[in-house]
């Protein structure tokens, strides 16, 4: 698989705030509880900074040395004044906790409803997944679709308002992070093991994704996008997103290849003539097959076509039937396009 | 305190044995600790080189002189180097090594053969480290994350060798500081007379010993991960990415410490002999360093919130993370109280130290986002993270460093640098270290992660502002080597005690002799007993 990283000059999202100085667009159910918490810490901290330096610049200014025979105070400790700001800032400091982890259980709480989605960490790309529709990962263009190359789809998270989502995330290589600023949600991914994140958008609109543990080279180009959608929009999109089809500029086999990789085909067929759970690829078209009830036909397109959607109809000898029907689930130019991937392993 | 002896005949450490040779072999604790400041200044320079390189990269949002691999390569190189070579030994090793037997009124260090070997170890896992440069070099962060780390190409077998000897170097010279501070106090240096510089640098020591070996197994078993192919923390391999995490920050959480509370000494110190002042809250500023140095073997999980670690975990983490601000509020707070009623002289190494009351309180406030479970997801591991621990680690540990260098200056070489020079660099250091830093606060909450070489062009604007930022500190740290160069060739002799202190280093011959005290001073009153001191006021 080629790894198709973005440029973040070309991610194409706007800009999330208006200024640089601004807190950032609150897109998810969590965003503005969280901006809460951050301004009441930040409100904290210029208290306390205005205090301390204050009393700083007061002190270093009155204290000031005046002449040689300046004599100074002999206070080496106040015991009610050590007391004092050792418990005052405690109690604030246990607030602060206890709001943080409230809103942390929220955030590791997903709602039954929430619809999953299925996020992959690679080198430096996001694969992103929707198991109730059927097809492949969803990508999107920056422009026009129709000028679009295939190096410059963005891997694109397409989620509906108001809704709940689940992400479940998982790498096949390193650990990396997925990130999403306007939602303020952050998870490891984590090679070996699922994590998981949740979030309900509540503001339409195209957001950024980052990967936020480094991960390597091109660490800075493993982006991808959010788009908030309605949900009846979304369903239309994401069926559309996901739709597998020839690219144009590809070769049938080629495409023929993707199918063979997104529908797990090589779980069972190899490509280089070695048995697995059914017969091998390779030099399989037009091949004299015998069959388990005794007779033999060649593997030619239309037996290929049946085996596909009826795949028990004519086994091989020496295999078992189980193969699933792929009925339904593969269009003809699809099942056409594996033929010729099929007839291309000579 | 006894009275100085200012009339010295013997000759100074300096010069009381001539040769390379001399230096080399040397088991003087003052002559070893000067080896070391040279050595970790050296690193501090090619480290702060590399910062300066990283800053201009990242100028525009997309590539300009630097590949995405160099760029990663020198990242890791700025982050091991000023940790590993620089901030761990800068203070203890150095200024440590110079001022402890001397503020314990002692001829030299518990075992001073062992604390020469310690410097060779140093040396010996420097050049390993600055080996991976021609060894296909090093992409890994300064963290060594798994799987990253076992899967690479570059040389992170040699980089973890040499982090592992280094190591070693560390905990020998915590192991002699712990025992030279229960065993070589002159009579009279009661617990509680002790330098609060002394109860830092031990309290710190106690961390090198008991941290660091888990450091090294860590890191060995990464070794043999690579080599032997079993597997640890490699999921490939049937092992777990996250428990090297937990292994690491075991060790590195406590390392913050180890690299920030020696600069809590210095202050300490700093503070009181240029205001005149006893310290404000003598036992608490000491215990609050036991104390810290006790609760951070207990927080590393805080650096794991979105590690998929379990919510429960983050949860105690968190708390006891909050734990740890208490002391250190106690801290700043005392050390501000301790200019109340003082008689403040604006020297060089005061600046420092009224620079370092912003720029740490800066960074322990900006610590509450973090260890606040929530904000915490959204700020991990963006440009946030990298400005809080840059306001600790250079706001509180370089910046004291920097105050200790002038403050301990004349002590160690005889010499005054331009008191007018000094204090405009402190001025270029504060201005030029707020406005890098400062700025990265606010690219952390518009969610701009770390370690990017490229980023979106919204994050532009503010990225210049801190790239211009890290020029003008440059400068100022620039101003500050000239500054000390030009004090070592041309400064005025330097009297036997420039500042006035009262603790036992300047107590004897400046720069000191050989063996540091004709007679081992026999102590009668505390470090911070200054004579302005009125104590007669406080009857009334």
């Amino acid at each position: 698989m080629i790894a198709t990283f973005i440029p973040p000059e070309k991610l194409g999202t706007p800009p999330m705030s208006e200024s640089p100085w601004a807190l950032l667009p609150t897109a998810s159910n969590h965003a503005a509880a969280l901006d809460t918490l951050y301004v009441f810490i930040t409100i904290l901290c210029v208290i306390s900074m205005v205090l301390i330096i204050g009393a700083q610049l007061y002190f270093m200014v009155k204290y000031r040395k005046r002449s040689d025979a300046d004599r100074t105070s002999p206070v080496t400790h106040n015991t009610k004044l050590e007391i004092g700001w050792s418990v005052i800032p405690s109690l604030f400091l246990i607030v602060i906790f206890v709001w943080g982890e409230v809103q942390f259980m929220d955030m590791s709480s997903p709602p039954a409803n929430a619809i999953d989605v299925r996020i992959t960490g690679q080198k430096w790309q996001w694969t992103v997944e929707y198991p109730q529709f059927p097809g492949g990962p969803s990508l999107s263009c920056p422009g026009d679709a129709a000028e679009c190359e295939p190096t410059e789809k963005t891997p694109t998270l397409y989620v509906p308002l108001n809704e709940p989502v689940r992400l479940t995330m998982n790498s096949v290589d390193v650990i990396h992070s997925f990130y999403i600023p306007a939602f303020r949600v952050k998870k490891d991914v984590v090679p070996g093991r699922y994590s998981n994140l949740w979030f309900t958008a509540i503001e339409e609109g195209e957001f950024p994704v980052f990967c936020t543990e480094y991960c390597g080279d091109e660490h800075s180009s493993m982006l991808a996008k959010v788009i908030v959608l309605p949900k009846d929009k979304w369903a239309a999109t994401v069926k559309k997103a996901t739709e597998l089809k020839l690219e144009e500029g590809e070769t049938m086999a080629h495409y023929g290849e993707r199918l063979y990789g997104i529908n797990g085909c090589a779980a069972c067929h190899t490509l280089d003539g070695s048995t697995k759970v059914g017969p091998s690829f390779k030099g399989l078209y037009g091949r004299t097959e015998q069959l388990t009830d005794g007779s033999s036909l060649a593997a030619d397109d239309n037996y290929i076509r049946e085996s596909i959607l009826e795949p028990n109809a004519k086994v091989v000898a020496g295999y078992a039937p189980q193969m699933p029907s792929f009925q339904g689930k593969l269009k003809d130019e699809q099942i056409t396009a594996l033929i010729e991937f099929i007839k291309a392993q000579k | 305190m006894s009275n100085p002896t200012n009339d010295s005949v013997e000759p100074s450490y300096l010069v009381a044995k001539k040769g390379l040779l001399s230096w080399l072999i040397t088991v003087d604790h003052k002559r070893i600790g000067l080896m070391y400041l040279v050595a970790t200044l050296f690193f501090f320079l090619v480290a702060g080189l590399l910062a300066i390189l990283l800053r201009t990269e990242l100028f525009t949002p997309g590539q300009d002189f630097m590949s995405a691999q160099t760029y990663n390569q020198v990242f890791t190189l700025h982050g091991a180097i000023m940790v590993f070579l620089f901030i761990i030994p800068s203070v203890p090793a150095a200024m440590g090594n110079f001022l402890l037997p001397l503020m314990l009124g002692a001829r030299d260090v518990a075992f001073p053969k062992l604390n020469l070997l310690s410097f060779y170890i140093y040396c010996i896992a420097a050049v390993m480290l600055v080996l991976t440069l021609v060894m296909g070099s090093l992409d890994t962060g300064w963290t060594f994350y798994t799987p990253y780390s076992s899967t690479t190409g570059t040389a992170v077998i040699m980089a973890t060798l040499g982090v592992f000897i280094a190591g070693f170097s560390s905990i020998l010279t915590g192991l002699n500081f712990v025992v030279t501070v229960h065993k070589m106090r002159a009579p009279g240096v009661t617990w509680n007379r002790m330098p609060l510089m002394i109860w830092a640098i031990y309290a710190t020591a106690l961390i090198q010993v008991l941290a660091t070996p888990i450091l090294a197994i860590t890191l060995l078993l990464l070794c043999i991960e690579r080599v032997l192919s079993i597997g640890i923390f490699d999921p490939a391999l049937g092992g777990d990415p996250v428990l090297f995490q937990h292994f690491f920050w075991f060790y590195s959480h406590p390392a913050v410490y180890i690299m920030v509370l020696p600069g809590f000494g210095i202050v300490s110190e700093l503070i009181t002999v240029h205001s005149r002042k006893h310290i404000f809250g003598y036992r608490a500023i000491a215990l609050s360093s036991v104390a810290i140095a006790v609760i951070s073997f207990l927080v590393w999980g805080h650096h794991m919130f979105v590690s998929g670690q379990s919510e429960l975990a983050g949860v105690v983490f968190s708390f006891i993370t909050f734990a740890v601000a208490v002391p250190t509020a106690i801290k700043v707070l005392s050390w501000v109280a301790t200019l109340y009623g003082g008689s403040i002289r604006y020297t060089t190494p005061m600046w420092y130290a009224m620079i370092f009351l912003w720029t740490f309180t800066v960074g322990g406030l900006t610590g509450l986002y973090l260890s606040t479970l929530s904000t915490d997801v959204h700020l991990h591991d963006t440009y946030f993270v990298v400005a809080h621990f840059h306001y600790v680690m250079v706001g509180g540990t370089v910046i004291a460093f920097l105050g200790g260098l002038f403050h301990w200056f004349p002590k160690m070489f005889g010499r005054m640098y331009n008191e007018r020079a000094g204090a405009i660099s402190a001025l270029l250091v504060f201005i030029g270290f707020n406005v890098t830093f400062g700025t990265q606060f606010f690219l952390g909450h518009q969610g701009m992660p770390r370690r990017y070489y490229a980023y979106l062009p919204e994050y532009e604007y503010l990225h210049q502002i801190s790239t211009v930022g890290s020029w003008v500190l440059a400068c100022g740290l620039f101003l500050v080597l000239f500054t000390l160069l030009a004090g070592l060739k041309f400064g005025k002799h330097a009297p036997a005690n420039p500042w006035g202190g009262v603790s036992l280093e300047w107590h004897t011959a400046t720069p000191p002799i050989e063996h540091n005290f004709h007679h081992i001073p026999h102590v009668e009153s505390g470090p911070y007993d200054f004579p302005e001191i009125d104590w007669d006021s406080a009857k009334h």
